[in-house]
């Protein structure tokens, strides 16, 4: 992992925080075009802060950030959708005053090519039937459920590289979570997206990633094979508790 | 009779300039959260540069587009060289700012232009229409009227159905998620500050002509009541300033009209405390009660 630079997401040494005292200690991750990273670990290891780093809403104080080789480092946050990157935030960040068709269309607003930011709003209303049906409906009168779909269908209206997801499964129903992780699975396999999913739902994320990145107070402690995370129960009781 | 529709017809003309003005603070509000008090100073500065444009150009439209310029290009200094450098983190903040501001432009107004009143001319007569002996609208009124009916539709179809009014929408309810969308929630805030300080210079040209003349203080009065109707309304609903105005002009005239002039200012304060106190999110509120 430490040695390649070769991956669609590249992390080196990466500090930021809130204030004085960092958050995240050099935090190092790798992730392979057309994969899906699954970020898991307790609350208050992270997770979210390296995302927000990412995405730009937060300045690192150290460290690089590099999408496809290119260095981020201080790309202002409204200019890093058009670099392909889409952040899904924590509580998914539904408009709920603007209706379902507005929030889609907005995702697609920075496009400049208009035909595609059009035909890419068809396909997401075809993957997501229930959205198509409550197109004038507002954001605030949907279930969880149906807001997921929103927030994911208005990041997939900029055909993103890389996509980045704060804790899709939090406040869905198992059903609804499964449903989510088998799209993104989809998704990886169908278009090549790149997925780095942050999740305390340890068992679903690594379910369908193909790697498991273990954060603990700020660090990343190990990066394993999903199915190896997942499966071998010594080093899941080691890293993840149970 | 007559004097109760003439009254109406008065107050409902007086009504579309607080509702275009109230309409202004509503539209900042909902872009930055401050409720600009300083935009009857602001709107006065326009006014001063449409004078200042007809008397070189002897052309009443030609220094009417100027103030609107005026204001627009007012409006987005206001935002990029004071309300952006002001921490938010206080409500009270930018209000004491803006106060600052209506100190700051208008004894700048008065050094370059002196306190007296000016007279400003009105393009079309203010003397009322009669029909069978009722004194009707004059075609000031009219003009008043669809002025402010072009610019709340003009402004309606740009938020709604526009793609730049859904950024600004976007911006102005979720900023953070807005800029991950790729939205320039900054360029939104200064476009909203712009158009508001547009919209409320035409105001300015609206009523001035109907009061004593253009004076660095000439909004002052218009300012409360046009704060009033935005109360009234609710701040955050332009359709609310819309009605609010017009109810606030409708109220004037009829205080005005049956127990005397003297009385106005009382009036519109009475109306302002009762709204503050029974609905204080305003009556077309749809979220919690603000804090200034």
């Amino acid at each position: 992992m430490s040695a390649g630079d070769d991956g669609l997401l590249v992390v080196r040494d990466l500090v930021a925080g809130y204030g004085a005292a960092p958050v995240l200690h050099a935090v190092d991750l790798t992730v392979p075009a057309g994969t899906i990273a699954a970020v898991v670990g307790a609350n208050g290891a992270g997770k979210t802060t390296l995302l927000r780093t990412l995405s730009g809403m937060l300045r690192p104080s150290a460290g690089r950030i590099l999408l496809d080789g290119e260095d981020l480092g201080g790309t202002p946050v409204e200019q890093l959708v058009r670099r392909g990157m889409a952040h899904v935030p924590e509580g998914r960040g539904v408009i709920g005053e603007l209706t379902v068709d507005e929030n889609l269309r907005l995702g697609g607003l920075w496009r400049r090519d208009r035909a595609d930011a059009g035909r890419a709003l068809d396909e997401v209303y075809q993957l997501f039937e229930p959205l198509a049906r409550r197109r004038r409906h507002h954001g605030h009168q949907l279930s969880g459920g149906e807001r997921q779909m929103l927030a994911l269908g208005r990041a997939l209206i900029g055909r993103p590289r890389l996509l980045l997801l704060d804790e899709p499964s939090l406040g869905l129903a198992p059903r609804v979570v499964a449903r989510t992780m088998a799209l993104l699975r989809q998704l990886r396999d169908d278009t090549g997206l790149t997925v780095l999913l942050v999740e305390q739902n340890v068992r679903s994320a690594l379910g369908i990633a193909d790697q498991g990145v273990v954060m603990s107070l700020g660090r990343v402690v190990t990066t394993r094979p999903a199915a190896e995370l997942r499966d071998d129960a010594d080093l899941r009781h080691a890293y993840l508790g149970f | 009779m007559d004097r109760f529709v003439f009254l109406t017809l008065d107050g409902l003309s007086r009504g579309a300039v607080y509702a275009a003005f109230a309409l202004a603070l509503v539209l900042i509000w909902r872009a930055a959260r401050v409720v600009n008090f300083a935009q009857g100073a602001m709107a006065v500065a326009a006014a001063y540069v449409a004078y200042s444009v007809s008397a070189a150009t002897g052309s009443y439209w030609l220094g009417f587009l100027a103030a609107l310029a005026a204001g627009l290009l007012l409006g987005a200094v206001v935002d990029r060289v004071v309300m952006r450098h002001v921490d938010h983190a206080s409500p009270l903040n930018p209000v004491i700012v803006a106060l600052g501001l209506v100190l700051l432009i208008q004894a700048v107004l008065g050094m370059v232009y002196g306190s007296e009143f000016r007279p400003a001319p009105a393009p079309f007569s203010r003397s009322a229409l009669t029909v069978g002996g009722l004194a009707l609208l004059s075609p000031y009124d009219l003009f008043v009227f669809a002025t402010v009916g072009v610019v709340v539709g003009a402004l309606a179809w740009v938020f709604a159905r526009t793609a730049v009014g859904l950024r600004m929408r976007a911006a102005a309810f979720a900023p953070e998620v807005s800029r991950l969308l790729g939205v320039n929630v900054g360029g939104m805030l200064t476009l909203g500050w712009a158009l508001a300080s547009s919209v409320g210079a035409l105001a300015a040209m609206l009523v001035i002509p109907t009061e004593l003349g253009l004076h660095p203080h000439a909004m002052d009065l218009v300012f409360v009541s046009a704060f009033t109707a935005a109360v009234v309304g609710g701040l955050d609903s332009p359709p609310g300033a819309v009605v609010g105005g017009l109810v606030v002009g409708l109220l004037l005239s009829y205080v005005s009209g049956y127990a005397g002039s003297d009385l106005t200012p009382l009036a519109v304060l009475v109306l302002l405390l009762a709204v503050l106190l029974v609905r204080p999110g305003g009556l077309f509120a749809t979220v919690a009660a603000r804090r200034v």
